[in-house]
């Protein structure tokens, strides 16, 4: 079935004590489309991807990954949807008592011992794909600079082939010229491996060069979404202000 | 004051006992959950050998300069004290008997358990409260791998194995601390105390030290990964998470001591 969505959130609610993180957030994302949701600080975004990837439960809502229900499976069925999703997490996350190529091989060897040839080559080949060469496998992650770990952790998430990745404000922290050698990475492995991509953002340029449709999340709620060309004539005022960027309108 | 305002002042001193109290139920609580569910999942493979290697090296052998500074001075102290003390009744020739049944049966497994837990909970936790507040923990449950086979199971077994060994060492060198000081210092006689010493310790004092040892190397690995997996907030949470760490060990290990002590002799 071609239509059938790759994730599906159908009224998944969150809440942490009186804060309501999530509430009622509904959408889906196509295989092979790059959805990207934008949103301020503390909209809720992080705790969204936490849920899907079911490192949180809902207390409300479903999810379904590839039209299979996630929320309440049991461990071992998650860990076999787990093998479908890849994580760049926002500041990395590598493994900082590894090297790099047993950080970017850590998804296929699952911190074991596999022959260390194989892996080298494997850790090799993934980090070519982000640019970077054979000179930074045996460095630490505290060795490299905040742009080459967060392409590090890219070759990490793409080394296993995922079928869906996750980006967490993948160009937050990073300068001009890297965010944009990272936006081209996002859309080059999304287009050549056809992996489905959700991300999440507030960094407006990066969202109009890598998605294909945007939702915008604001007090837990999506109030937005559509095509990416549409961002800029939403109608909505919330939407409006985020977009460019004003310190006056209806969000404070 | 109005009768509401003592009866509301009333509940808040109740409220102001009751909500430790309660916390405190919850967090023993949380952590026998946390123990269990750590102890099921190491039953099940995957396993990681080299993890337990690696922890082997960092809490047995690491600690070894500590626990033996530890054991050789207080050792030597004891001697003088049990000297000093029991010249008053004529009884200094009790110096190697003390000596080996307050090293053994007490200070032996408790000051190796104080020291190791200072060492080694406060690492454990600083280390794992790091990766959790850096998402590395999270990172690992989406690279498919169970941090608590990976990351916590090789810590307690670490743990329990390496504190006999590292107890048994210290009980020697503090037995030898106070054979030392009183050869040379008290003028004992090497033969009579080395047979004195002999003479006086029973299987079962092995046996209970071994115990205590283990059980201590247990809550030390517990304490340290349990604060580490629990941190919340930055470097500061951090910070938090390896004082309580320590305290948390430092007083499982005094109570279950003296638990294990009224079981076997009250």
């Amino acid at each position: 079935m071609s239509d059938q969505p790759k994730i599906e959130l159908r009224n998944v609610s969150k809440s942490f004590g009186s804060n309501h993180v999530l509430r009622d957030v509904s959408f889906s994302v196509a295989p092979g489309e790059s959805m990207t949701v934008i949103g301020g600080s503390g909209s809720g975004k992080s705790v969204m991807l936490k849920c899907i990837l079911g490192l949180m439960a809902v207390d409300a809502g479903q999810i379904f990954v590839d039209g299979e229900e996630i929320t309440g499976m049991k461990a071992a069925d998650h860990d076999r949807i787990r093998a479908k999703f890849g994580m760049l997490f926002q500041g990395g996350a590598l493994f900082d008592s590894l090297p790099i190529w047993r950080n970017v091989t850590f998804a296929l060897t699952q911190g074991r011992h596999k022959r260390t040839s194989d892996m080298r080559a494997i850790a090799l080949e993934n980090l070519e794909r982000v640019g970077l060469d054979k000179d930074v496998l045996d460095l630490r992650p505290s060795e490299l600079s905040g742009g080459m770990q967060k392409r590090v952790a890219l070759a990490r998430a793409i080394a296993p082939r995922p079928e869906i990745i996750f980006f967490d404000e993948p160009t937050t922290g990073l300068d001009p010229i890297r965010t944009d050698v990272i936006n081209k990475l996002i859309v080059e492995l999304v287009r050549d491996l056809g992996i489905t991509a959700l991300t999440i953002t507030h960094d407006m340029g990066s969202v109009e060069k890598i998605s294909d449709r945007v939702a915008m999340l604001y007090e837990g709620a999506i109030i937005w979404s559509g095509p990416v060309s549409e961002l800029r004539s939403s109608g909505d005022v919330h939407v409006d202000q985020f977009v460019q960027g004003r310190a006056d309108g209806p969000i404070v | 004051m109005s009768e509401t305002g003592i009866l509301s002042s009333l509940v808040a001193i109740f409220a102001a006992i009751g909500r430790p109290v309660v916390g405190g139920f919850a967090s023993v609580g949380r952590v026998t959950l946390f123990a269990l569910r750590t102890i099921q999942r190491a039953l099940t493979p995957p396993w990681y050998p080299l993890r337990l290697f690696e922890q082997l090296f960092q809490i047995g052998w690491n600690s070894l300069p500590v626990v033996a500074l530890t054991a050789v001075f207080t050792g030597a102290a004891l001697a003088q004290q049990i000297y000093t003390g029991g010249s008053r009744f004529n009884a200094q020739s009790t110096v190697p008997a003390i000596v080996v049944i307050a090293m053994v049966r007490e200070l032996g497994p408790v000051l190796v358990g104080l020291m190791v837990a200072g060492r080694v909970s406060s690492a454990m936790a600083a280390e794992i409260g790091t990766m959790r507040v850096t998402e590395q923990i999270d990172a690992m449950v989406t690279l498919r791998t169970d941090p608590y086979r990976y990351l916590i199971a090789p810590r307690l077994f670490a743990s329990v194995i390496a504190l006999p060994v590292l107890v048994c060492i210290a009980n020697v060198i503090g037995i030898f601390g106070g054979y030392l000081l009183s050869i040379h210092k008290l003028g004992f006689n090497p033969a009579s105390y080395i047979e004195m010493t002999n003479s006086i310790l029973e299987a079962d004092d092995i046996m209970m030290s071994l115990v205590k040892a283990a059980v201590f190397g247990f809550f030390i690995a517990l304490s340290g990964c349990y604060a580490g997996l629990q941190t919340r907030g930055g470097a500061a949470g951090v910070g938090r998470a390896t004082t309580n760490a320590v305290v948390g060990a430092f007083v499982l290990i005094l109570l279950s001591n003296l638990l294990i002590t009224l079981t076997v002799f009250g």
